[in-house]
């Protein structure tokens, strides 16, 4: 399993277009990938479970990948949050 | 007549008739079924016709709208395939056999409640999305088409709210007004009312009854109102306004999209000032080349802390993507004078305008400079940035500014950070740095001039003292001698100069500015369409000969 914090700075936070995008990014990969915020998690596959956590400029996530192409997934989804959110 | 006041998303009149938009309200019953999996496959089916809709509605939006605006109808297609929503619906029709009505309705409603009950003013306005997307899959499966406008002639919509979905599929042509009882600034209605420039009203006390049906209305999209049978003396005032809002606007319209060029053929940069990257829209608007004046302070002066290079980094890259290849031009800070922030603890002066403001904090202050420096590099391989230093007094200064640049670019190069290669300008501002000017034009790529404050300097009156109006004249031949010094000496060295303060939009100077050779005028969007009129009827050969400046 991998582990990756982040402290979002996109002034809107994560509303609808990039919890469109990072559900795009998650979806790429076999393995899960969790979200978690203020320890409510969400499935990064699923564009209501993110949403549903309301993330916001300054709030801290965590994102977890577990399973076989974790690595994969881990390079490609931190490396979208970095730029994006 | 009756008068409802609402919020005006967009400023405007439009005159016509009311046309109450009433939603079919999906009516679904609960009916028993047999077979739950030819259930679940009818609404898997109706769902896969739902998706190809959305399709065609993006690409429709697309061209109404833009990419940005079109991508809601993307959000839609990923919340129609998202597992939890699909989950549901399939739940409630294996485990309740029940129609694929209901399920898809009680699921609708559950999810739409989840964001009505979120605290985040966003996120409940997502509430309507939900609504909308399972109101699409119910008329699909109920073999019904969506509501559209009935009528033949351009009416003024009235409606409780509208789903992004429904002012899609409205014909344009057709639509003089939006007015909705509900609904936000950032709904789509309101999206879509500015990007076809039509007075909107939202969050109207207008009754939605058959009796205001047909009737006829005055939206007055300044104050934010609507009149409902408006009686004579009323309705001939605002034809009349109209009347002259429309020409206005029609000429303006003419001058979109035409290059700034003048009858002998000089072309002429015309940029935009803005202030903060909420101004976006109003350059991009009024069809601004580029942004010849980015007041970073905005970024500096709104909050209690310093900002992070990742912040700043974030709001320059959206400017220069947004402006997509155009020139824009970012000022870096020019905290001081009047422009003052608490965090940055700087001491009381005797006399702030001559005090330690702009590119002396940023040299004294290295540090500070060095994050804005980091965050313009990284972004400008995102886009057209260029580097505009305030306040330059000598040579020295551009030499101490191109050591720490150079630092800069040091640092991002082992870090392995991609940058761009922006240029660097300065302003010239102080009646010093016109006297060396030749001098600064081979160490810089252009020049700006900042005319308030020169002025200022060089008549020695402070502008924020209305005492001294009576002594102070903008157009002094003083200032208008130091603007001829500095574009002669600019081109001496080839590299171009400009004029981003007030007097840049100054339109009884713009002829004169021309036979001057200025390069560049930076000003308020508002003020483009109208330069670049005077710019199109202006001959710089014989605006030369009058000005006897051959």
């Amino acid at each position: 399993m991998k582990e990756f914090k982040y402290v979002i700075t996109d002034p809107e936070g994560i509303h609808a277009r990039p919890a469109g995008e990072l559900v795009k990014a998650a979806k790429e990969f076999n393995c899960a990938v969790t979200l978690t915020k203020d320890g409510k998690t969400g499935d990064c596959k699923r564009i209501f479970g993110i949403m549903g956590l309301a993330v916001k400029a300054g709030n801290e996530i965590t994102l977890t990948f577990d399973g076989e192409d974790e690595e994969a997934a881990y390079t490609a989804v931190t490396e979208f949050v970095k730029a994006n959110l | 007549m009756e008068v409802y006041q609402g919020k005006s998303v967009f400023g405007g009149i439009a005159i016509g008739r009311i046309n109450v938009h009433k939603k079919d309200e999906q009516q679904v019953k609960r009916v028993k079924i047999e077979n739950s999996d030819r259930e679940i496959e009818r609404y898997r089916q109706a769902k896969q016709t739902a998706m190809e809709q959305l399709q065609g509605l993006y690409q429709k939006a697309l061209k109404e709208v833009g990419e940005a605006n079109a991508a809601i109808f993307e959000i839609h297609r990923m919340m129609l395939e998202d597992d939890d929503y699909n989950e549901s619906v399939e739940n409630i029709i294996r485990m309740q056999q029940v129609n694929a009505e209901y399920a898809v309705a009680s699921t609708g409603d559950n999810f739409a409640q989840m964001f009505a009950s979120m605290e985040d003013d966003y996120m409940r306005a997502r509430s309507a999305d939900v609504k909308d997307i399972s109101e699409r899959v119910l008329s699909v499966l109920g073999g019904r088409t969506a509501s559209t406008v009935a009528s033949k002639e351009p009416v003024i919509i009235v409606a409780d709210d509208l789903a992004p979905s429904e002012t899609v599929q409205l014909n344009k042509d057709l639509v003089l007004s939006f007015v909705t009882v509900h609904g936000s600034v950032n709904s789509h209605t309101a999206i879509l009312a500015r990007t076809m420039s039509i007075p909107a009203l939202i969050g109207t006390d207008i009754p939605l009854s058959e009796a205001i049906d047909g009737k006829l209305g005055i939206v007055d999209g300044r104050c934010g109102c609507i009149y409902v049978d408006p009686d004579e003396e009323t309705l001939s005032k605002m034809q009349k306004l109209k009347q002259e809002e429309q020409e206005k606007k029609e000429l303006l319209q003419t001058l979109k999209g035409r290059e700034n060029v003048t009858i002998d053929g000089k072309k002429i940069m015309l940029y935009a000032n803005i202030g903060n990257s909420k101004d976006l829209a109003a350059v991009l608007q009024n069809d601004a080349g580029g942004i010849g004046l980015f007041r970073s302070e905005f970024i500096y002066l709104e909050r209690e802390t310093f900002p992070t290079e990742e912040e700043q980094f974030q709001i320059y890259r959206t400017v220069a993507e947004t402006m997509a290849g155009k020139p824009v031009i970012i000022r870096t800070l020019d905290i001081g004078a009047d422009k003052k922030c608490d965090y940055f603890e700087m001491e009381p002066e005797e006399n702030p305008a001559m005090g330690c403001r702009a590119i002396r904090i940023c040299l004294t202050r290295p540090e500070i400079f060095k994050t804005q420096l980091r965050a313009l590099f990284r972004a400008s391989a995102f886009g057209n940035i260029s580097i505009m230093y305030p306040m330059i007094i000598s040579v020295d200064e551009v030499y101490r500014i191109k050591e720490i640049v150079a630092e800069v670019k040091q640092e991002l190069t082992e870090q392995g950070v991609a940058c761009g290669e922006p240029k660097q300008g300065i302003m010239i501002e102080t009646p010093a740095a016109v006297m060396m000017s030749e001098e600064l034009a081979k160490e810089v790529d252009f020049f700006s001039i900042g005319t308030n404050d020169l002025t200022q300097y060089t008549l020695a009156i402070d502008r924020q003292n209305p005492k001294l109006d009576a002594f102070y004249d903008p157009h002094h031949p003083a200032v208008l001698r130091m603007i001829q010094m500095v574009v002669d000496n600019a081109h001496k060295a080839g590299i171009w100069a400009g004029i981003c303060g007030e007097l840049g939009a100054d339109q009884t100077l713009t002829r004169r500015f021309l036979a001057m050779g200025v390069d560049e005028l930076s000003m308020s969007p508002g003020s483009i369409l109208p330069v670049r009129k005077i710019i199109l009827e202006t001959d710089v050969t014989k605006e030369r000969e009058n000005n006897n400046l051959c």
